[in-house]
């Protein structure tokens, strides 16, 4: 089964249809029309330029290109992790935590799949490297954003609790147990609900596309089974070390507790 | 020990507390009485040295130092629901009568405490266990008078019978007069003694 193909100026039918409902939110001042634009401006330039690159990238397939795309998208992440936190560690910190406990996580969970799993010849072959890693990295993003964003909001919110049980010779591993339990937990919870509902309450993207795009929906499924395990594993890990390597440096050598290190973005 | 212990806006402060006996110190609000606690505890960078024996702050890892010299902030915190859940499984048996607390106080949800009952329970739970140093901040603020002077009847006995050295902030001039060994009040950055007379 050929996929059909469609015309720009099909899509153009959507755009209109975005317009009509932006034209309504501003005669009704709901106040979303800017944002709203944008967005889908936003949405049009960063798919039809990946398009490109993708295009480019399968062509070539030299390593050091998909390592290249795979590093710019790792940094965005990064610096997206930065910005959604309404308190962040001072410096280069909260940078360095968010990209370091994403590059672990999503990275070694993306080859092992490649390799042991999947399998294509090469492993790094772009049609399956970049939109897995693609995958991972947008759900690892969000599930360690949610947790250091957590961590560090209950910190400040509860710091007289923290010092009061330091101040009863608690380690700082335990004055933090309770925080470190609620920020793991707000860190997983979209991909523990994801799981949940998949198949029944929604039909994941991925397999859906797939499906479109001519598949048989039984090797749709075996792939949106892996990705989302996959997804879940790498959400966990991620989220995992950076709230251990966050909650560390929320205290210094002597376990006293630092807000000092902590700005408001 | 203190040794030109210096935080915030206070410096060279020089101290030695025996074992068993009570110094207080007083000063007006925001001269650094606290922070001068809570570098004692080590909760607070800080200049100088604290010693306790022969052993140094920085010679052992902070939360056993804090074992040792246990410090009672001013607004206790209660993060648990339950009261008993904050002491040792054995607390419930020793709890002393002198707090005026029935036995299942260690069944009680933290939520129906009054601040003064709460206070109480702060100094006991610093209590059991067993400090060599008790840094006590302002320890009976939100008691009234009789029970202050029961709550610091039974705090003296306790510190003389354990020869606990205890670092004590207090505003009020009567309850200096009755329970302090000796009285050091902050002066700018200075620590300086007071006289015996008040």
């Amino acid at each position: 089964m050929e996929v059909i193909d469609l015309a720009w100026w099909k899509l153009g039918l959507a755009a209109l249809l975005i317009l009509a409902l932006a034209a309504t939110g501003y005669l009704a001042r709901l106040g979303i029309t800017r944002s709203l634009l944008i967005a889908a401006l936003r949405t049009v330039i960063q798919l039809a330029l990946i398009g490109l690159v993708l295009e480019a990238l399968f062509a070539s397939s030299a390593f050091y290109w998909i390592a290249l795309l795979a590093l710019v998208m790792l940094l965005v992440a990064g610096r997206e992790v930065v910005a959604r936190q309404g308190r962040r560690l001072r410096g280069w910190w909260a940078f360095s935590i968010g990209t370091g406990a994403m590059f672990v996580s999503s990275f070694t969970v993306t080859i092992l799949a490649l390799t042991v799993v999947i399998g294509p010849e090469p492993w790094y072959a772009p049609q399956y490297a970049i939109p897995l890693l693609g995958m991972m990295l947008g759900n690892t993003m969000t599930g360690v954003s949610l947790s250091l964003d957590r961590l560090n909001d209950s910190v400040w919110r509860q710091r007289a609790v923290i010092e009061n049980r330091l101040m009863l010779g608690q380690t700082w591993q335990q004055a933090l147990e309770d925080i470190r339990r609620d920020a793991m937990r707000s860190g997983m919870m979209p991909s523990i609900n994801a799981m949940a509902a998949a198949g029944i309450v929604s039909l994941p993207g991925m397999m859906t596309g797939q499906i479109l795009a001519g598949s048989p929906p039984a090797v749709a499924v075996k792939y949106q089974i892996l990705v989302m395990l996959i997804i879940t594993v790498g959400t966990g890990f991620g989220a995992l070390m950076a709230v251990s390597w966050g909650g560390r440096r929320l205290f210094d050598d002597r376990e006293r507790l630092r807000l000092d290190r902590l700005v408001k973005t | 020990m203190l040794e030109n212990l210096s935080v915030g806006t206070l410096s060279n402060v020089s101290l030695r507390i025996p074992g068993g006996q009570v110094v207080c110190l007083s000063g007006p609000s925001g001269s650094g009485k606290s922070r001068l606690l809570r570098a004692v505890a080590d909760l607070e960078p800080h200049g100088g040295r604290v010693s306790l024996g022969d052993t140094a702050q920085l010679d052992v890892p902070a939360h056993q130092w804090r074992r040792r010299v246990v410090m009672v902030p001013a607004d206790s915190q209660w993060w648990f629901d339950e009261v008993g859940c904050h002491f040792p499984v054995d607390a419930k048996a020793r709890l002393p009568s002198a707090l005026g607390f029935p036995p299942e106080v260690m069944g009680w949800s933290v939520s129906r405490l009054s601040s003064g009952e709460r206070q109480r329970l702060a100094l006991w739970r610093a209590l059991v266990l067993e400090p060599e140093v008790l840094l006590l901040d302002e320890p009976t603020a939100n008691l009234d008078n009789d029970s202050t002077e029961a709550i610091e009847t039974w705090l003296l006995d306790e510190i003389r019978r354990r020869q606990i050295a205890v670092l004590w902030v207090a505003h009020d001039p009567g309850q200096i007069h009755r329970v302090a060994d000796s009285h050091y009040r902050i002066h700018g950055t200075r620590l300086e003694r007071a006289n015996g007379s008040d």
